[in-house]
């Protein structure tokens, strides 16, 4: 009698010690991002959206669940809607900007037992005590320089123009690594570089796309979400481009020669990982084109497809 | 008697009922996308009134609101509108942060009295300059208030590039556009541990203080003179350039004070993405909507930003419990003050027909 | 040398275009004595309508036309708040363009989803006067929009001096009580300016997304509006001034791009601001004559007043 009872009970105990593990492994990771910019901008914004997209696609829904405050460009609804995140109980929140950086030094201490990540940074704030922030950047001059060097090697005139939003973070960095490239590649051509003082202004891209090209660039290539009124004039005007945050050849399959596309799951798994474990904070993760963060996109089209249409439609007359 | 006093609360109600007219319709396009409307209105009112944290938010979102519109009612009642709300933020802010950012070792509150003072005197300035080439050049503010907010957003971007950027981004080499910290010693005390801020108290105080200068003071009474009848007050021999062109300047130092608690109370430093609203959240052209929900009346306005306040910060909130388009919300703000503003007229119809029936009487 | 004149004029040529459509669409409105502050909102509803129209049929008379209807639509909705509803104009407006701004970006959002490009309206070489030298390259060879918005210019000068139509709009926003005891109906003439500066907006709007930019994304104007309101004042509510206006403003506009493309040594934070610095600095150089707006501008009418 007294070893049914005790097996009943131990049957029980473990029933219900299996079931809280089911229920704690059932319990979906739940993630929440905050960007300055709208999910459909094919650049910053967009990256960090499709990534989180392919995250939830490789766990399954049940076990990843992520919700988004997009152009989030006002810095103090930025930073309440950080601190409602956590304090709803969200696993990770990501603030998918680098303005974000002052908020989260400020709301990261009040909830210790939420995981933060800031991007881009290399900043985890450690110095000042604070231990639940990540931090991940993107080292996209080496898509620059890959860029720069493509860029450099198709330019026939040596003039190559580079429209900027704000030199700042990885706009700045692209920009820089670009212009390496060509200069390592060309050390005579002409680099033209100009910031427009905005993330926004479409018709001051396109304007200065138009301009560039005027000075003579046949090659253009620029960074952030207002780059697609340049993309515009320069598949109007045949003149090449490279892009960069995302895989913009779909704007101009024509013209589009190669991308930079960020992967940002490179920096989220393990720190999805990590905070499982109950680390959550205080590393740094960089994209780079060794790891995979950074992948390069080449389009067949832009780069040689007019050569193949041209031989096919007889234009062309290989002489042997 | 009674009668007569329910008819004022009614018509006080219509702009309220405007407001929630708008709401509906908000509701309905959240429907339509799916979400559940309850939910979302739900977490309207949480988000704006939910939590201790909720309503500091609100007050916080709501304080620059009200320096603006304080500084709408004084050039409103002029007949002068001051659209160049947002640069005078700007330049309130960028002054108070420069002070402190240069004189750290003065003992904190009196930086902060001459931060703030500072603040106010750049954006009367601000607001002084378009009110100086309107007096002596005959440039429409409008148009030069419009022009002001670019400068002062380029302003802006130059120095948080350069000349005042924290050295802790250039060492780190990633260029973020924004000064250093202020030293904690400038922080505008809290209230309650939450994010609210003395700059609160100094608002309400302000608008005592307006509606005292309005009312109370010869000055006031003749810019309130001009706004109502701007011939009657040229032929009782007032000057009328020189009060408009000082209650412009008013508007931009109640705005650029406004601005400069926004850094000391909140931020306690200035970043930029290159717009100016960025930083200003756009409180310039709020602060406009605000005065005129709280009839243009100082008092009233302190309620009206609370109410916009909230608003927003719950219309934040709605976004994030439903995951609609964060444009959504700004369509439904529009909607909201067009809705109110549009109400203003049956309340005016109502109000002269209370007179009409007075008269009878 | 000749290719950088060439280069930049025909930039700011092209630059000037939505502000011409909108400023003058907002001088025959305040003319009538109505001030819409809205004007970027309505370019914003405009600019989507036409791009995805011409997005989803690829034909650009159809988008042109879709925007003309919506900033129709606009331009009634403004019509009766202001003008109806008697509500306080430069608040109505504000409250237009958030609106206009959300419901654009908001429908962006919700029917296309992604940043995509499309055909727009090509350059179109008019013949025998794009051969000219010089001025044939710069003025002759834009798209059909451009030519548009600079005939627009004589023919609202024309209307407004030259016709009976033009008197009555100018004498309801200068003397509306003078013009009301004369028949003149002052709500159908407000409403008929208003709305038509609303279609003038939304094909401001389309000649962004279906000419010179091909594309639309949130916030496409970036407060282009509101400088187009700005050159209203600029040029004194004549058609001829605003179009020197907008053509200073875009000019100086070209310049700083070219200033900075070629990499002269001007922080890009000063060159950007000179358009501006500019507009009001020439505003003031001009300020000998005393500019009187329209006297009814932002009072609603009403009788007996």
């Amino acid at each position: 009698m007294k070893l049914k009872k005790i097996i009943i009970v131990l049957t029980l105990i473990s029933i219900l010690v299996l079931s809280l593990g089911f229920g704690a492994s059932a319990k979906p990771f739940r993630v929440a991002v905050i960007m300055p910019s709208s999910i459909n901008d094919l650049a910053f914004s967009q990256s960090m959206y499709d990534a989180l997209i392919a995250v939830q696609k490789e766990m399954g829904k049940e076990n990843f669940e992520f919700v988004y405050s997009e152009n989030m460009f006002v810095v103090a609804d930025a930073a309440a809607a950080i601190r409602d995140y956590a304090s709803e109980g969200y696993d990770q929140v990501i603030a998918h900007g680098s303005q974000y950086g002052s908020s989260l030094v400020e709301i990261a201490p009040d909830f210790p037992n939420t995981s933060f990540a800031w991007g881009t940074s290399v900043s985890t704030f450690s110095d000042q005590g604070i231990t639940n922030v990540f931090a991940y950047e993107a080292r996209s001059e080496e898509g620059g320089y890959v860029c720069g060097v493509l860029a450099a090697k198709l330019s026939q005139t040596g003039i190559i123009g580079v429209i900027g939003p704000i030199e700042t973070g990885d706009a700045k960095l692209y920009v820089d690594g670009f212009k390496v490239g060509v200069l390592a590649t060309k050390p005579k051509a002409q680099v033209n570089v100009n910031w427009i003082g905005s993330f926004s202004d479409v018709a001051l891209a396109s304007e200065a796309a138009q301009t560039h090209i005027n000075v003579g660039a046949d090659v253009l290539t620029g960074t952030a979400q207002m780059v697609v009124g340049a993309i515009g004039v320069a598949r109007q005007r045949g003149v090449l481009w490279f892009g960069t945050q995302a895989d913009q050849t779909s704007l101009a399959p024509e013209v589009v020669v190669a991308n930079q596309v960020y992967d940002w799951t490179v920096a989220l798994k393990p720190m999805i990982q990590l905070v499982k474990e109950g680390t959550r904070g205080g590393n740094i993760y960089v994209l780079t084109l060794a790891n995979g963060g950074l992948k390069m996109v080449v389009n067949q089209e832009a780069l040689i497809g007019k050569t193949i249409k041209d031989i096919i439609e007889g234009k062309i007359d290989i002489k042997l | 008697m009674k009668y007569r006093n329910i008819r004022e609360i009614s018509m006080s109600l219509i702009p309220l009922a405007a407001f929630l007219l708008a709401l509906l319709i908000g509701t309905i396009m959240i429907a339509f996308l799916g979400a559940n409307p309850l939910i979302a209105f739900q977490a309207l009112l949480k988000g704006a009134f939910g939590s201790m944290n909720a309503i500091a938010d609100t007050v916080v979102k709501a304080t620059p609101l009200l320096f603006v519109g304080l500084g709408i009612c004084i050039a409103f009642r002029a007949g002068v509108l001051n659209i160049g709300g947002e640069g005078q933020l700007v330049a309130g802010a960028l002054s108070a942060t420069i002070v402190c950012l240069n004189f750290p070792n003065l003992p904190g509150w009196i930086l902060i009295i001459i931060a703030l003072t500072i603040g106010l005197l750049c954006g009367a300035i601000w607001a002084g300059i378009a009110g100086f080439l309107k007096a002596y050049f005959n440039v429409n503010e409008i148009l030069s208030t419009i022009m002001l907010n670019y400068i002062a957003a380029y302003g802006m971007n130059y120095l948080l590039s350069g000349p005042i950027m924290d050295p802790l981004q250039i060492r780190l080499g990633s260029f973020i556009p924004q000064t250093a910290r202020l030293p904690q010693a400038v922080d505008l005390p809290r209230l309650i541990p939450t994010r609210l801020h003395f700059g609160t108290i100094i608002a309400i105080v302000f608008a005592i203080l307006v509606y005292v200068f309005l009312w109370r003071t010869t000055i006031g009474f003749r810019i309130r003179m001009i706004g109502q009848n701007i011939q009657a007050s040229r032929a009782s021999g007032i000057n009328v350039q020189k009060y408009m062109v000082l209650a412009f300047i008013l508007s931009g130092a109640l705005v650029g004070l406004g601005g400069a608690i926004e850094v000391l109370g909140v931020h306690h430093r200035i970043f930029t993405d290159g717009s100016v609203s960025g930083f200003t959240g756009s409180a310039g052209f709020n602060g406009i909507v605000a005065a005129l929900f709280g009839q243009l009346h100082p008092i009233g306005t302190i309620p009206a930003s609370l109410l916009l306040g909230a608003l927003l910060t719950g219309a934040n909130k709605m976004q994030r419990v439903v995951q609609v388009p964060s444009a959504l919300i700004g369509a439904l703000n529009g909607l909201i003050v067009i809705f109110v503003v549009g109400s203003e007229y049956l309340r005016r119809r109502q109000t002269r027909r209370v007179e009409r029936n007075e008269l009878k009487k | 040398m000749e290719a950088i004149i060439i280069g930049i004029a025909k930039s700011a040529i092209r630059l000037a275009t939505p502000y011409l459509y909108a400023s003058i669409g907002e001088t025959i409105g305040q003319l009538s004595g109505v001030l819409n502050l809205g004007v970027d909102g309505v370019m914003l509803m405009g600019a989507f309508s036409a791009f995805y129209t011409v997005l989803k049929t690829g034909n650009l008379i159809l988008g042109l036309l879709a925007a003309i209807v919506v900033g129709a639509i606009f331009g009634l909705l403004i019509a009766f708040v202001n003008v109806t509803l008697k509500a306080e104009q430069g608040i109505s407006g504000i409250g237009v363009y958030i609106f206009g701004l959300g419901l654009s970006s908001f429908l962006f959002r919700t029917m296309v989803g992604t940043v995509e490009t499309v055909s727009g309206f090509p350059p179109l070489s008019v013949p025998l006067l794009s051969n000219i030298p010089i001025v044939g390259e710069i003025f002759f060879q834009q798209n059909i929009l451009v030519y548009g918005a600079f005939a627009l210019v004589p023919l609202t000068w024309f209307i407004l001096n030259k016709t009976p139509l033009g008197l009555s709009i100018r004498a309801v926003g200068q003397h509306p009580e003078a013009a009301d005891s004369l028949g003149v109906n002052i709500v159908h003439i407000r409403y008929l300016t208003v709305i038509f500066g609303g279609m003038l907006s939304g094909i401001a709007g389309a000649s962004l997304s279906i000419a010179l930019l091909n594309v639309f994304q949130q916030n496409l104007t970036n407060g282009m509006g509101f400088i187009a309101v700005a050159l209203v004042y600029f040029g004194a509510w004549r058609p001829l001034s605003v179009l020197s206006g907008a053509l200073l403003f875009s000019t100086v506009n070209a310049i700083q791009i070219w200033v900075q493309v070629k990499g002269i040594n001007i922080p890009s934070d000063f060159t950007l601001m000179l358009p501006y610095i500019v507009t009001i600095a020439v505003l003031a150089a001009m300020a000998k004559r005393r500019i009187h707006p329209p006297a009814a501008l932002n009072k609603p009418f009403e009788r007996g007043e």
